[in-house]
């Protein structure tokens, strides 16, 4: 084996690693503050790439209008569910909410595409747009059935995946899309090219670790969406809005897949259905993190990086079979590693 | 009307559907696509609905039933229906083999465990040489019987729909039955379950196994159906729409797994066709189908079947006594002069945390002993040790002078000890009945195959009749047809009683029996207990109410911290000081 | 009269076809003890967590003379009513005081701080734990911070839930002595038990509750004489103390 191409295999392995990982976060803290498994995390990628680049090529991205439109429905239907409880500062906050702030988006986007905006502006532009879209949907789809068995989440979630991902070939059609790199800046480093791409995935990664960790470890708010988590009764008891946690954890987790959908979207073209099977390798590091465990994740993340890249050099052909099925035995050490307790079963 | 009579009913109705006149062709096709993911389905209700094990990975089996009969008769020339056996045997093994992996992961682990081999299975059928990688294989022959070729989608129909309708009955006939109650015992975890003797592990791969084969039959149905076979009808997107099959009939109602692929299969139709063909946009569909499955969800969480169910006039089941002939007691051993329990320097750390600390006790024949102490200090710490939930880390414990140490918990209440759970471990929806017919899970013999077909009847009769017996010993004969999750929790806890006498114990341990009732209830308990006693069963009890304990017990063993700082009669404790000082307080 | 703290009236709770709560009215005025004694499924629990939001319910609730059946728990919460349930639900995975900051979540910063020191105070156990994690407590230590929890939102009307459920004797005796220092703080409590004798020795009012309805109702020490009372819920201590002066 050459020491080169080994070097090359575990960046690019980490590389993605950092990608999956933050994937991965973004599952697990959705899932432990709503027990949703987010299936449809694969298109926040696609929608982050795509959104990112057409506004970087100076269209207006089909998002900001689906932003619009799924922001309408979820004032509808809050608007339906709370009949019985209506209340003018209720309205304002809807209005506010599902129909001003993605209004405000789109002609934010109709001004950036009709000039040269910066890399800074589409990127907050395209977290703007596709942030929101995660809160809508979990007002629409996941809310009314928040008490639901995981089972049943995670089925809605399929509903839910399959309806985006329809969508994103309705807005984006079926050519793929590529974005140019947020800066040309390379270094090399031996037989190894770092460019301004990869370090800007690292950077992005690592400083979102320690965001999340400052987030959930320090603040009122971060205990407080741990706190629904943790039990979801005590958290009401104490006044905390589970409803409104479950909005910010699906807002935070479009954002973070948005984010890698712009850190990969220079690096490869990205397709109104790439996100799923990116989005599939995250989800593994989730588990292996167990759905609860930040820095396991992150670790699993790399190892899955690393994996997938050594496996498509030496056996191309069976890629995903390695991957995939390299996973079961870590489940199942996980399964017996786990403490013997009753949990109880909803 | 009964359930045989509607089954009845439904098998005529599909039976005449193909004769009937102006039927056209299309619709066969679509009413052999619903047996098809209904019979996938059926396994899910089984595994998913009723075991609790969530599976996005039926739709493997469904491809190992296809290819194998579609390698065995292209390349080797055998005939259909001597690959159905092969088809059936390689699924069935390979569900072995994946199984016995699977029913080892624990929640989360397990739906994700199944999407990963699942996906890893699509890609290895998309990528072997000899299953013609992603073209997959053609030229498969048709099913036939003597000279008739079931070509047609019209032919191949009652093939389908029988394996349909004899699966469903197989499976209606499992689930009322020995085996059937243990494994609807699964979804609410094992330590119940076990506690009776059922081999937890063992019965979950038996429905992982079940489902399996019943997908692979899909399988090899759909194989000599299209007559060509391709890895995408075997992947992930597959499993799990079969998935969203079983959720939405209602994942737990066998008939659920006919409706919801009714359901699904007749929507996915409508949208590939007509409504949206004419727009013009072929994606729409997906969207669509989508946000209907979102709202079917939302609307139904439990699934369409139960709401039907509803309007359909079945006949309730008969209240009348269960009858049958007495089991056999447990052999008597003479236990005259032996210790029937010793329990010597039992310890058990949780990490550094000492939960139980050297703790020894006796418990004689025919004696009532109570152990007492604060929440926390090792009660049920100790009843878990003792029935073989938790290994201890050392000390010993022996039954008539035998160590039943580091024994499973099945095998020590085989030996005779049985228990009764501090969190009432029932089945909120099987009857009373069904649930303390749980205690003689080890007094039955029948096993999946003679209750498919129904030959566990004498068995079974035996097994109820013993139920009702212990049911109406404690007292709760009025309420042996209704849903344990309907009662009091009081009387949960005497229907977790009556469960325990069903394995005709000789040592009864009881967990906070008493909490939850009233006054005379916890002095028709007390006369139970009494009774019990009198009876020759020992009885071993945690108990909080002072005056149910003092009144009932004749040794009191007071732990604290996992220590035990006092053990002798009720007088004796009440008056001493250090039980005064860490539990009792001033005045007791 | 006074105007009173929270008021219930014909409150019923259905579960599925079964009422477990019927037409039940109740009220409790500001710094009062007031007791709902009765067996374990006679629809106490039922009752307080209808009264919390967490169980839809038919009826009114109104707190400080404003109506609250159709708003959520976390507005009645913002409304000064708080509920120790019967299972705590504590946040098990995070630490004691974790467990507190977040019982103050609703209050400003400055009064959580002060509201802190007092809990301390009164359970002095909670600080010495401060850092050790909810779910390693024992039973007696988690309901304290369960109700130090509930204390940290400065609420109006504490609904307690069973505190004594499976605890030492002894430490029965410390819930409620401080059950009687937050009359004496101020704060109204609603108190659920099935040990009816403590309860009724703490409260000023008490309502018996059988199968789902109030039987009686009326000042505490009126009911602990009632001789029905006596006979289902007393009974088995009075037994208790006859056995004691036999033996």
């Amino acid at each position: 084996m050459n020491t080169t191409i080994l070097l090359l295999l575990a960046q690019d392995g980490v590389t993605n690693g950092a990608i999956y990982a933050l994937l991965g976060f973004g599952l697990v803290l959705v899932f432990a503050v709503t027990r949703v498994i987010l299936i449809p995390q694969g298109e926040f990628i696609t929608f982050g790439a795509l959104t990112y680049a057409a506004l970087a090529s100076g269209k207006l991205p089909g998002t900001a209008e689906l932003a619009c439109a799924l922001g309408f429905v979820a004032f509808c239907v809050e608007m339906f569910s709370i009949r019985h409880q209506f209340t003018t500062g209720r309205l304002v906050r809807a209005t506010a909410l599902y129909i001003l702030a993605p209004a405000l988006a789109l002609v934010l986007a109709q001004f950036a595409c009709r000039g040269t905006s910066s890399a800074t502006i589409n990127i907050a532009l395209s977290l703007m747009i596709v942030g929101p879209i995660g809160l809508y949907l979990y007002r629409i789809a996941y809310q009314p059935i928040a008490h639901a068995s995981v089972l049943v989440l995670l089925i809605a979630s399929v509903g839910v995946h399959l309806a985006l991902q329809g969508l994103a070939l309705l807005f984006f059609g079926a050519e793929g899309m590529r974005a140019p790199t947020i800066t040309d800046v390379a270094a090399s480093i031996g037989p190894l090219r770092v460019t301004g791409q990869t370090l800007a995935v690292y950077i992005v990664a690592a400083s979102l670790i320690v965001a999340l960790w400052l987030f959930f470890g320090h603040t009122v708010y971060g205990k407080a969406l741990r706190a629904t988590a943790v039990n979801r009764i005590g958290a009401r008891l104490v006044g905390i809005r589970t409803v409104l946690s479950g909005q910010i954890a699906f807002m935070l987790a479009a954002g973070i897949g948005a984010i890698s959908g712009i850190l990969i979207v220079p690096m490869t073209t990205i397709y109104y259905d790439s996100g799923f099977l990116i989005g599939l390798k995250g989800f593994i590091a989730a588990i292996v993190g167990g759905l609860a465990s930040y820095p396991l994740t992150a670790a699993a993340a790399v190892a899955v990086g690393i994996v997938e890249a050594f496996s498509s050099f030496y056996a191309s052909n069976f890629k995903e079979v390695i991957v995939f099925a390299l996973i079961v035995p870590v489940l199942l050490a996980r399964s017996l590693s786990a403490p013997i307790m009753e949990e109880e079963k909803d | 009307m009964s359930q045989r009579w509607s089954i009845a009913l439904f098998a005529l109705v599909m039976a005449l559907f193909p004769v009937l006149p102006g039927i056209p062709p299309f619709w066969m096709v679509l009413l052999d696509n619903i047996g098809l993911a209904a019979l996938v389905a059926l396994g899910l209700v089984l595994l998913t609905g009723v075991g609790g094990l969530t599976s996005f990975g039926q739709a493997a089996f469904c491809g190992f039933g296809a290819y194998t009969t579609a390698v065995l008769t292209t390349s080797f020339g055998l005939s259909p229906w001597l690959t159905l056996p092969a088809s059936l045997l390689v699924t069935g093994l390979l569900a072995v083999v994946l199984g016995l992996i699977t029913v080892r992961l624990s929640g989360h682990y397990l739906p994700l465990g199944t999407i990963a081999w699942g996906l890893s299975v699509y890609y290895l059928f998309s990528k072997l040489e000899f299953l013609g990688r992603n073209d997959g294989i053609s030229g498969i022959p048709p099913i036939s019987i003597g000279s008739l070729k079931m070509m047609s989608a019209g032919s191949i129909y009652y093939v389908i729909w029988s394996a349909v309708l004899i699966s469903s009955l197989l499976t209606l006939n499992l689930l009322d039955s020995r085996l059937g109650r243990a494994i609807r015992a699964l979804r609410r975890g094992h330590l119940a379950a076990e506690a009776f003797g059922v081999q937890t592990a063992r019965a979950k791969l038996l429905v992982f196994i079940y489902a399996a084969i019943l997908a692979g039959l899909s399988g090899w149905l759909y194989a000599h159906f299209l007559r060509a076979v391709n890895p995408t009808p075997f992947g992930a997107q597959a499993g799990i729409e079969y998935l969203f099959i079983a959720v939405v009939g209602g994942a737990g109602y066998v008939w659920g797994a006919v409706l919801g692929s009714g359901i699904v299969v007749i929507l996915q139709e409508i949208l590939k066709s007509e409504m949206f063909s004419a727009l013009g946009e072929g994606q729409l569909e997906i969207v669509v189908f989508g946000v209907l499955l979102v709202v079917l969800l939302q609307a139904a969480p439990g699934g369409v079947w139960p709401r039907v169910a509803a309007f359909w006039p079945f006949e309730r089941r008969s209240d009348k006594l269960p009858a049958g002939e007495r089991l056999a007691a447990r052999p008597k051993v003479d236990i005259a002069g032996k210790m029937l329990l010793e329990v010597q320097g039992a310890r058990k750390q949780f990490g550094g945390v000492v939960a139980v600390n050297d703790v020894s006790f006796k418990i004689s024949p025919r004696q009532i002993v109570a152990l007492i102490g604060p929440n926390g200090a090792g009660k049920s710490t100790t009843f878990n040790l003792i029935t073989g939930v938790l290994a201890a880390t050392s000390g010993k414990i022996s039954m008539l002078g035998r160590p039943i140490i580091g024994l499973p918990p099945q095998e020590i209440v085989r030996r005779g000890i049985a228990r009764t759970f501090q969190h009432v471990k029932l089945v909120p929806d099987m009857t009373v009945l069904e649930n303390v017919a749980i205690g003689t899970h080890l007094r039955g013999h029948a096993g999946a195959i003679a209750s498919m077909l129904r030959l566990d009847r004498r068995d079974e009769a035996r097994l109820l009749a013993e139920a009702a017996r212990q049911i109406k010993r404690v007292g709760l004969e009025g309420q042996m047809y209704q849903l344990a999750g309907n009662l009091a929790l009081g009387q949960q806890r005497i229907v977790e009683i009556a469960r325990a006498l069903c394995a005709d114990p000789i040592l009864l341990l009881l967990d906070e029996p008493a909490a939850g009732l009233r006054h005379n209830e916890k002095q028709q308990l007390a006369a139970l207990l009494r009774q019990l006693k009198h009876e020759g069963m020992s009885i071993l009890l945690v108990e909080h109410d002072m005056g149910f304990v003092m009144n009932l017990a004749e040794q009191i063993v007071v732990l604290d911290f996992g220590t035990k700082i006092a053990e002798g009669a009720p007088s004796e404790i009440k008056s001493n000081p250090d039980v005064v000082r860490a539990y009792l307080g001033v005045a007791a | 009269m006074t105007e009173m703290l929270l008021s219930v009236k014909n409150a019923s709770v259905s579960y599925g076809k079964v009422e477990a709560v019927r037409e039940v009215s109740l009220d409790v005025a500001p710094g009062e003890i007031v007791t709902i004694v009765g067996a374990n499924g006679a629809g106490k629990t039922t009752l307080l967590n209808s009264i919390m939001g967490i169980l839809p319910f038919r009826g009114q609730v109104q707190i400080d003379g404003c109506r609250f059946e159709r708003l959520d728990i976390e507005d009645r919460v913002a409304a000064g009513l708080f509920l120790v349930p019967e299972h705590r639900e504590l946040f098990t995975s995070m630490t004691v005081a974790d467990n507190l900051v977040l019982g103050g979540f609703r209050t400003s910063r400055s009064s959580a701080t002060a509201a802190l020191q007092r809990v301390y105070a009164m359970f002095p156990r909670l600080k010495e734990r401060r850092l050790q994690l909810a779910g390693t407590l024992s039973g007696g230590e988690q309901q304290m911070l369960a109700m130090g929890r509930a204390l940290m939102g400065e609420p109006k009307l504490l609904m307690l839930d069973e505190p004594s459920l499976g605890l030492a004797p002894r430490i029965v005796a410390d819930i409620f002595t401080i059950i009687g220092d937050l009359r004496a703080a101020g704060i109204a409590v609603l108190l659920v038990e099935q040990n009816a004798q403590a309860a009724l020795r703490i409260a000023d009012r008490a309502y018996v509750m059988e199968l789902g309805s109030f039987v009686l109702g009326g000042a505490a020490s009126k009911i602990a004489g009632d001789p029905r009372v006596v006979a289902s819920y007393l009974g088995f201590e009075q037994g208790m103390s006859h056995q004691e002066t036999a033996s």
